[in-house]
């Protein structure tokens, strides 16, 4: 790679990064400074991270730039830099999931996502916005003020990971972690012309992943290529005995998956109940135009019907708030992060109670209060009974489905980026952003978010949604691999060479 | 409080109106290693908050991971307690808010307990004899303990009212597991009785399976005790919830007490709150806790961090290979084989004396003089002291060597409280305590004959007496002798060396 001013450096994706400096044309040093340095010129503007820790960074890239001299074998992605979404844990580094209650807090061990990443010898640039306790779907629910969206400064990323997916697209980092309960991972790739991976339940490490929704949580890799993903996705996989639904089995191949981008043969089915109505047009269309692309590049195409996809949104918001009213009970004031009202006066229970009516933004309140609605004595077949039925049923239509194709497809969201304010005081509308991206989460299956173009009417990024069976994470990566250089193919360039500039 | 401020009836004039009703919820610390969802030490005591990681301080992103050897432990209890166990069960979270829980939920088992439908037989002593009643059992279920909260200032010892709390997390993330019978009916003017020896028994049979070190004192077994009182043949009444009785004494007093107040209560046509009420040790009464007319709503919805516990059969059948022989049935075993009498049994089981009787058994002692040790001169001390006999630095292998020097005529009973008195007293072993004592009877008859000759030198009217026929002015003689030898002399030895120096049958 013949690299000669920083601002090549941080459009370059991971896989290049990786072959340079294990090349020796560049340095690690020299990458995290040209992170760290696109970071202080555009992140006022974009505002993709909550806390940067340059000196730490340095000394990871210093620490691996001495090893790799001294002819030490070092992990593939050795020296590249990483954007870590500020829900994981990070000794000695404030967490605060987005949230005011948190504020200060510095956590004394490390998440296993971080040990992982540490042990690759990844370098963290610093830590991500995102919404409040990863309850949003526009970064705009951020205790701390919302990002903006790289491709138009006036709309959002996405949420609730938009730190992560506008740190990708304003080419602060190269990588990124993201959390998905719903859709955050996916939802921010899309509407950023990134990618991004829920991996299966169980397949990366919840230990140190501040719950949102134990049940749906999934940690993932963000990057602006297929193989970027894979190449973080298999450093942070793979079993943990500190989480007990950790999956203890070998992870799927997913690099190879991202290197096979051949999908001849495969059958790949529509979801007819995730099309139609409620999807902008630009969207459809573009749509229309990757299955197409499936199909030219020897695919099978089929239309299938999960019926029970229709009651997702309902099940999972009773479910999302029944588990997050009690993981985030423990913000009390009592122990970490905000102790609001202790006048020496007040009782516990009034610090309590003051502390989270202070610390806690409005749309973690509103979800609170559902679960805890939900959960209570005389409604919880009601609701959360329920909710499991639909859960069920729709892992059963996820299993029907798959009985007859390889993957499911459908557009990631109903729409590009909308305006910041736009929906913010709608939370139905909010809600119903995710309403392609939630039945993975309830199934505990995987998927995939891969642009596929801008959509006609706003030149705004179009992502595609690829789901698939639990723990064939690779498969995946191989539709992806395979839309990514049909795209390529047809404009030249990588969709991500559109963003404007800064 | 004043102990006139309650009102109790007499307890037979209780009886006669009405009957009880009992329900015993049993807490036990299991003495596993670790904690129930860490790896913290799960060891009683050490500085607070040193026993402490992020999964026990329920800190954000922590997981719980559960301890296979806390599972193992319910299931070998719940076998020994004829008990059905599942094959499938979930944690659930009892979300509430306080302090001394670091998720402001405990991870518990609600609906879907390990163990389920058994029974414990007990026995209590009747003036008819030994009568036997059988405690069905309704669920042995596992949760994690909670920390420990210290209230500075304020008079109550509670939280309202405190000038500011101090919490301790090493308790926090200890396996419980709870034991709740079923209502407890017939039992009668036994009642107290009753809940006492259930609660002896339980005790014993997870002292014999070794899950848990049971001390009520260090409250690794704690009781709550429910009672509640209707006239013959009327449906049951309101029930109140005596919390944390913490000795066995206390478990039967509650239960008396309740039975005692509630009576009172009823009979002036009153109406028994349902309520958690506080047991007071040192009074012997209980007073009133929190009300629970309105039951608090916990929550309850399964523990989605964790994934269900489902021992299989075989594992299941394995654990039931390693039940040891049941407290009950070995009690029965062992008084047949010493053939001693329920009396003498009853005293060694009060004594908590059985484990350490058998132990000094086993090292050849025998059985008489086993008990007599163990619940005579040690149970005195013990007391003395405040502790359990347990908790005595003497083995059965320094009775055994004492025995030993007794049989051989090196000590006497006497010298042998001395010996086990510079022992108790961290003095050394049985031969280095009579070294350093210099505790040897004194048995060289030369020496005995000059101190029985001086004795009766000074005391020639008792000499005179005995010649005369009243052998019993012997003891005189026998004192002194005794009092110039320090007492180590052997008292029967010096007293036929007196008669036969005096030429007279003994
Ligand atoms: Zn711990």
């Amino acid at each position: 790679m013949s690299v000669t001013s920083e601002a090549d450096l941080v459009r370059q994706d991971a896989a290049t990064l990786s072959s340079a400096l294990s090349a020796g044309d560049i340095t690690s040093v020299e990458v995290t400074q040209a992170c760290l340095n696109r970071i202080s010129a555009v992140d006022g503007t974009i505002h993709a991270f909550l806390h940067v820790d340059a000196d730490a960074a340095l000394a990871t890239a210093q620490d691996v730039d001495r090893r790799r001299a001294a002819g030490e074998e070092l992990g593939r992605l050795a020296g590249v830099p990483l954007a870590l979404k500020d829900v994981l844990t990070m000794r000695g580094v404030p967490t605060t999931c987005g949230s005011r209650i948190l504020e200060g807090w510095r956590p004394p061990y490390d998440s296993t996502i971080v040990e992982r990443l540490r042990a690759a010898d990844v370098v963290i640039l610093g830590k991500t916005n995102m919404d409040e306790f990863a309850m949003g779907s526009s970064t705009e629910h951020s205790g701390y003020g919302p990002t903006r969206n790289p491709w138009d400064v006036e709309r959002i990323p996405g949420g609730s990971g938009g730190g992560s997916a506008a740190a990708l697209a304003a080419f602060e980092a190269p990588l990124a972690i993201g959390t998905d309960t719903g859709g955050s991972i996916r939802q921010p790739a899309s509407v950023t012309g990134t990618v991004g991976v829920k991996p299966t339940y169980g397949a990366v490490s919840r230990y140190g992943l501040v719950a949102l929704a134990s049940s749906l949580d999934q940690a993932g890799p963000c990057a602006r290529s297929v193989m970027d993903a894979a190449l973080l996705h298999e450093v942070i996989a793979g079993y943990d005995p500190r989480d007990s639904t950790s999956i203890n089995a070998p992870v799927p191949d997913v690099v190879a998956g991202a290197g096979n981008g051949d999908i001849r043969g495969m059958r790949i089915g529509l979801v007819r109940e995730l099309s139609g109505e409620g999807y902008q047009p630009g969207v459809r269309e573009s749509f229309d135009k990757a299955v197409a692309m499936l199909t030219d590049l020897g695919a099978e195409v089929v239309e299938v019907s999960c019926p029970h996809f229709d009651y997702a949104l309902g099940a999972y918001y009773l479910i999302l708030p029944s588990e997050a009213s009690s993981n985030l009970a423990r913000f009390d004031g009592m122990r970490y992060g905000l102790r609001a009202g202790d006048n020496g006066e007040a009782s516990v229970e009034e610090v309590m109670s003051r502390t989270r009516e202070v610390g806690f933004g409005a749309e973690v309140k509103r979800r609170i209060m559902l679960g805890t609605y939900a959960l209570s004595s005389g409604y919880y077949d009601a609701y959360y009974g329920q909710a499991q039925k639909v859960r069920t049923l729709i892992s059963r239509d996820f299993a029907a489905a798959f009985e007859t194709v390889d993957v499911l497809v459908s557009p990631t969201t109903p729409t590009t980026a909308f305006k910041i304010g736009e929906k913010v005081d709608d939370p139905l509308a909010m809600y119903l952003n995710d309403i392609a991206t939630i039945p993975v989460n309830l199934a505990g299956n995987c998927a995939m978010s891969v642009p596929i173009g801008l959509a006609r009417e706003d030149d705004l990024p179009v992502g595609l949604q690829i789901m698939a069976p639990a723990q064939t994470d690779d498969r995946l990566y191989r539709v992806g691999a395979a839309l990514e250089q049909a795209l390529l193919d047809k404009r030249g360039h990588a969709l991500i060479e559109e963003v404007p500039a800064l | 409080m004043s102990a006139s401020a309650i009102e109790r009836m007499k307890f037979e004039d209780a009886l006669a109106a009405f009957e009880p009703v009992l329900g015993l919820e049993t807490h036990v610390e299991l003495g596993t290693a670790s904690k129930m969802f860490c790896s913290c030490s799960a060891e009683f005591g050490g500085d607070p908050n040193t026993h402490v990681c992020p999964v026990c301080l329920g800190l954000p992103g922590s997981m719980p991971v559960v301890n296979a050897s806390a599972i193992e432990s319910t299931i070998r209890m719940g076998l020994s307690l004829n008990c059905s166990i599942a094959s499938w069960c979930r944690f659930a979270r009892k979300n509430y808010f306080y302090p001394d829980m670091p998720k402001d939920y405990q991870v518990s088992q609600y609906d879907e307990p390990l163990c389920v439908e058994g029974y414990l037989d007990v026995v209590v002593a009747t003036d008819d004899g030994p009568r036997e009643f059988r405690v069905e059992i309704e669920r042995v279920h596992m949760e994690e303990d909670t920390g420990k909260l210290t209230h500075a200032g304020g008079d109550t010892g509670r939280i309202h009212g405190a000038d500011y709390s101090l919490v301790d997390y090493n308790r926090a993330g200890i396996p419980l597991i709870e034991i709740v019978t079923k209502p407890i009916v017939g039992a009668g003017e036994l009642a107290p009785l009753v809940a006492r020896a259930y609660v002896t028994e339980l005790r014993d049979l997870m002292r014999a399976l070794g899950v848990s070190d049971v001390r009520m004192d260090q409250g690794s077994l704690r009781c709550d005790v429910n009672v509640s009182l209707a006239p013959p043949g009327e449906p049951w009444g309101t029930r109140s919830e005596t919390k944390n009785v913490n000795s066995l004494r206390s478990v039967e007093r509650a239960v008396r007490f309740e039975i005692e107040r509630q009576a009172a209560v009823l009979s002036s046509g009153g109406r028994v709150v349902q309520e958690t009420r506080h047991f007071h040790e040192d009074t012997g009464e209980t007073t009133s806790g929190r009300s629970k007319e309105h039951a608090e709503d916990y929550r309850y919805f399964p523990e989605p961090d964790l994934v269900p516990v489902a021992p299989t059969a075989d594992w299941v059948e394995e654990l039931r290979g390693t039940l040891p022989e049941v407290p009950s049935v070995r009690r029965a075993r062992l008084q047949a084989q010493w053939n001693i009498s329920d009396l003498d049994m009853q005293t060694l089981v009060n004594a908590e004396a059985l484990d350490l009787v058998e132990s000094t058994i086993d090292h050849g002692v025998d059985q008489a003089a086993a008990r007599k040790w163990w619940t005579g001169e040690f149970t005195r001390i013990a007391n003395e002291q405040g502790i359990p006999l347990t908790d005595l630095p003497v083995t059965a292998a320094h009775i055994a060597r004492v025995e030993e020097l007794i049989a051989d005529g090196s000590l006497t009973d006497k010298l042998a409280r001395q010996v086990f008195e510079g022992v108790i007293a961290g003095e050394g072993d049985v031969d280095a305590v009579v070294q350093a004592r210099g505790l040897v009877v004194v048995g060289d008859d030369s020496t005995l004959l000059a101190a029985i000759e001086q004795a009766l030198a000074d005391q020639p009217d008792v000499a005179e007496k005995i010649q005369g026929g009243k052998v019993q002015a012997a003891g005189a003689i026998v004192g002194a002798v005794m009092k110039a030898t320090k007492g180590q002399a052997d008292a029967a030895k010096v007293r036929t060396l007196l008669l036969e120096h005096l030429g007279v049958d003994g």
